[in-house]
């Protein structure tokens, strides 16, 4: 029984803040019939966001496809890939595993299990280091030399017959979590409770990091994937209508897209401005359909929930054949990547071994971020595995770290900041009152909780102050003094 | 391994690219000038100059802080400032002039990004106090000698009053030179200046606000390489424009043409090089059109009520004081908030 698309009993308060009822809505332009140019007359009629930034793309190996790297002599598996409990080991050391065994269960409703990315002996069970570079249990596995690619530890199942219930505890069994980078498990998203309705599903083909192009290829190579992916994404989230939104830059990532679209008009794809920070979500919901996102509010408030073209994509390819999450695409980039591209890299493997097969050895004084490099986080050691929210490996060299660290200058009030942040802030303001430890003015009157911390303020001082990096020191610190 | 907060890229614009490119956009205002009032231009805007990069320097030895010329500010306080005076202005007083700007204007208040006013105003201001004749003593554009020998009041020693210049007026046998700027003539004599002599730099003016047309042109290199806020001309000449139009099209020939309004005095100066000073403009973009429009209402007011003849020093000056509470009350507008 599949959960009903119009209730009557459809939340008032959540469509209180639409401009239209979701069955009026105008089925969005730049649909299968429109080109790239009058999708992209739509989206600058329909405004966009304001500001941002145009970093250089850097997006190096477009015409390569993604490929595949050997696998890794260990793999190490932190507990808490996701956002949420971490799971809780079904295996116990020198225990053989398959590729594709489940290895740890979920643990309750917002988590999400394991499953063994090779075959392979479970080493140990103790704590290593995880993406953030703090120590946190894992799952130790010494891969078999003789590990093959193929997945063993599958069933497939008929996505069609589940009802809502089967459906959503599904996504969570085989593991599927935000691949954007937040990690936050796909079903506890998709899964919209009983009091709110969503109408719209918003796919996020943005991209708009430079360097990174994993999910550019995976629109390029998977189309097919991504509309089962989004067919079942619109069945769990109760959606009647789904828009694709990929920044103009990415047309042949459209072209591939477009023949796979349904007759029906149920999913539409729609070009955006190419602009940094395209691909955050509040930015999308405005480029594409006009609407501000309510501060402090989320996307679900008016009536959408939005994911990404990579987690859609591999939960069309693995939820029809029942195969848990093992690997994703990684861009590998940077100045001291000496084979760069885009890789399917099984979770656990470690940056060392990564950079021990891509990287550069003559790249001295290096840094290692994981993401992109606009919001990525450099990697504190090489034993940190890639996983779950891991988009791209990127590492640069000294001179690329020289030009924002060499010198700063007192703020000159030149307003690039304020010209450059998307959600309308001062951070030119912010950053006098952090340098003075005015944490709490710096909430109730500038409206630190909107920052998303996309770091254009940063990206575009001229006078090199660490803007973001103050901003989010002031969270951190105002979040840590709230009496629990 | 290195290890930084993100972001991990920037744009690569520094404080010092964008004051060179200032420097470069006064470059050609520089020559015009020059080629205008010849020897003693030159060695006007020289000698401001480098008296506003030894104050500059000075300061940096007394405060024990790190060498700042290499970020061009004080270059631009001293060029502006140059420009900002009459072609006969002594070259000792131009001294003064550029101590005073950079000790008075900035290092009190800590050096660039900190100071509250545009120091070559502040400059400037405290010479007009100080010299109150020598800074309305305007020279002839165009003499013939002036590639060959200075003006004579350039050369003035030291904290003497300025050489009279009367006798190397008639000698140059300028015609019809009669020493009043256009505005000074508009209101002692409701005399209307034609255009062609404003855009030509013919008339009697400071050194760099001869020519509206070349400040323009020279503004607009800045606006399109993104080094200048473009608000802020059209709010102060917009401002200006509007007011000046109402008070012609209602008070009638009592109150002086708009386009004398436009083309003389420090206006284009002022609203393309001083108001857009970025360390004392608001950066809110509500804030600066307020900041622009009350810098060109409060020119205007000036210009026509006041005692003086220019306006357009105090009114930045003005705007300078109130750019910080503009900025506190005309925030930007956050992305989603409630209206």
């Amino acid at each position: 029984m599949d959960r009903p698309v119009h209730s009557e009993a459809g939340s008032a308060k959540g469509l209180s803040l639409l401009p239209a009822p979701p069955a009026h809505l105008p089925l969005v332009e730049g649909s299968k019939s429109s080109h790239g140019l009058v999708s992209l007359f739509s989206s600058w009629r329909r405004g966009g966001f304001q500001r941002g930034v145009h970093p250089a793309p850097h997006k190096g190996t477009l015409d390569q496809p993604i490929k595949r790297m050997p696998f890794s002599r260990k793999l190490v598996l932190p507990l808490a890939q996701h956002i949420g409990k971490p799971s809780v080991p079904l295996v116990a050391v020198g225990e053989e595993v398959a590729r594709g065994q489940l290895i740890a269960r979920c643990d309750g409703a917002l988590s999400a299990p394991i499953h063994a990315p090779a075959d392979g002996v479970i080493e140990a069970i103790t704590p290593r280091p995880n993406t953030r570079g703090a120590w946190t249990d894992a799952i130790v596995l010494h891969v078999y030399e003789a590990s093959t690619q193929e997945v063993r530890c599958n069933q497939p199942q008929d996505v069609d017959s589940m009802d809502h219930a089967q459906l959503i505890a599904a996504i969570q069994q085989i593991g599927m979590v935000g691949l954007g980078g937040a990690a936050f498990p796909s079903h506890a998203k998709l899964n919209v409770p009983a009091d709110k309705q969503v109408h719209t599903l918003i796919v996020n083909g943005c991209e708009c990091e430079p360097y990174l192009t994993c999910d550019y290829k995976l629109m390029r190579e998977w189309p097919q994937e991504l509309m089962a992916g989004i067919r079942i994404a619109l069945r769990a989230s109760g959606a009647t209508r789904a828009i694709i939104g990929v920044e103009d830059n990415k047309l042949d990532a459209m072209a591939a897209i477009r023949p796979h679209l349904p007759a029906d008009g149920s999913i539409t794809l729609q070009a955006v401005a190419t602009k940094y920070p395209q691909g955050a979500e509040k930015m999308l919901i405005k480029s594409l359909l006009g609407l501000d996102v309510p501060n402090g509010g989320l996307p679900s408030q008016l009536g959408l929930v939005v994911h990404n073209v990579g987690t859609l994509a591999l939960l069309g390819r693995l939820l029809p054949q029942g195969q848990g999450l093992i690997e994703r695409v990684v861009t590998l980039a940077g100045p001291g990547i000496k084979k760069p591209g885009d890789y399917w890299i099984p979770f656990g493997t470690t940056l060392r071994s990564i950079l021990d097969w891509a990287g550069d050895p003559d790249c001295k004084e290096r840094e290692v971020i994981l993401g992109g490099p606009m919001m990525g986080s450099a990697a504190s050691t090489l034993d940190i595995p890639v996983s779950k929210g891991t988009s791209g490996i990127l590492v640069f060299d000294k001179r690329m770290l020289e030009p924002i660290t060499k010198q700063s200058w007192a703020c000159i009030h030149c307003s690039e900041c304020v010209n450059a942040c998307p959600m309308g802030l001062n951070p030119s303001q912010l950053g006098m009152l952090s340098a003075k430890l005015e944490f709490d003015e710096m909430a109730e009157h500038y409206h630190l909780g909107d920052c998303f911390e996309c770091g254009c303020c940063s990206y575009v001082c001229p006078s090199h102050i660490p803007l973001v990096q103050q901003f989010r020191a002031a969270k951190a610190f105002l979040r840590e003094r709230k009496p629990i | 391994m290195q290890l930084r907060a993100s972001p991990h890229l920037h744009s690569g614009r520094d404080v010092p690219t964008i004051m060179r490119h200032v420097v470069y956009a006064l470059l050609p205002i520089c020559a015009f000038s020059i080629w205008q009032y010849g020897l003693s231009s030159l060695a006007l805007i020289v000698t401001v100059t480098l008296s506003c990069l030894a104050a500059e320097r000075i300061s940096n030895k007394l405060s024990g802080t790190v060498n700042t010329l290499s970020d061009w500010s004080a270059t631009i306080t001293g060029v502006l400032l140059a420009l900002t005076l009459p072609p006969a202005f002594p070259l000792w007083m131009g001294t003064v002039a550029g101590f005073s700007a950079v000790w008075l204007g900035k290092s009190l208040f800590g050096g660039l990004g900190h100071n509250a006013f545009n120091p070559a105003l502040v400059g400037r201001a405290f010479v007009q106090a100080a010299f109150p004749t020598a800074i309305t003593t305007w020279a002839p554009a165009f003499a013939p000698q002036r590639f060959t020998e200075f003006i004579p009041s350039t050369l003035t020693l030291p904290l003497m009053q300025p050489n009279d210049i009367s006798a190397w007026v008639a000698a140059n046998m300028v015609d019809g030179f009669t020493g009043a700027t256009p505005l000074a003539r508009w209101k002692f004599e409701h005399f209307v200046y034609p255009v062609q002599d404003m855009i030509t730099g013919a008339a009697s003016a400071s050194t760099g606000e001869t020519s509206a047309l070349l400040l323009v042109l020279c503004g607009l290199y800045l606006i399109a390489r993104k080094f200048m806020d473009w608000r802020i001309p059209v709010a102060v000449v917009g401002s200006a424009l509007l007011l000046a139009l109402a008070f012609r099209l209602f008070g009638g020939d009592e109150y002086p043409p708009v386009h004398l309004v436009l083309l003389s005095g420090g206006l284009m100066l002022g609203a393309l090089f001083m108001a857009t000073d970025m360390a004392t403009s608001p950066v809110s973009p509500r804030a600066v059109w307020a900041y622009g429009a009350i810098i060109g209402v409060v020119t205007i007011l000036i210009r026509y009520f006041g005692g003086l003849t220019e306006g357009v020093m105090y009114a930045i000056l003005f705007g300078n004081a109130l750019a910080p509470l503009l900025d506190k009350y005309l925030q930007p507008k956050v992305f989603g908030a409630r209206r």
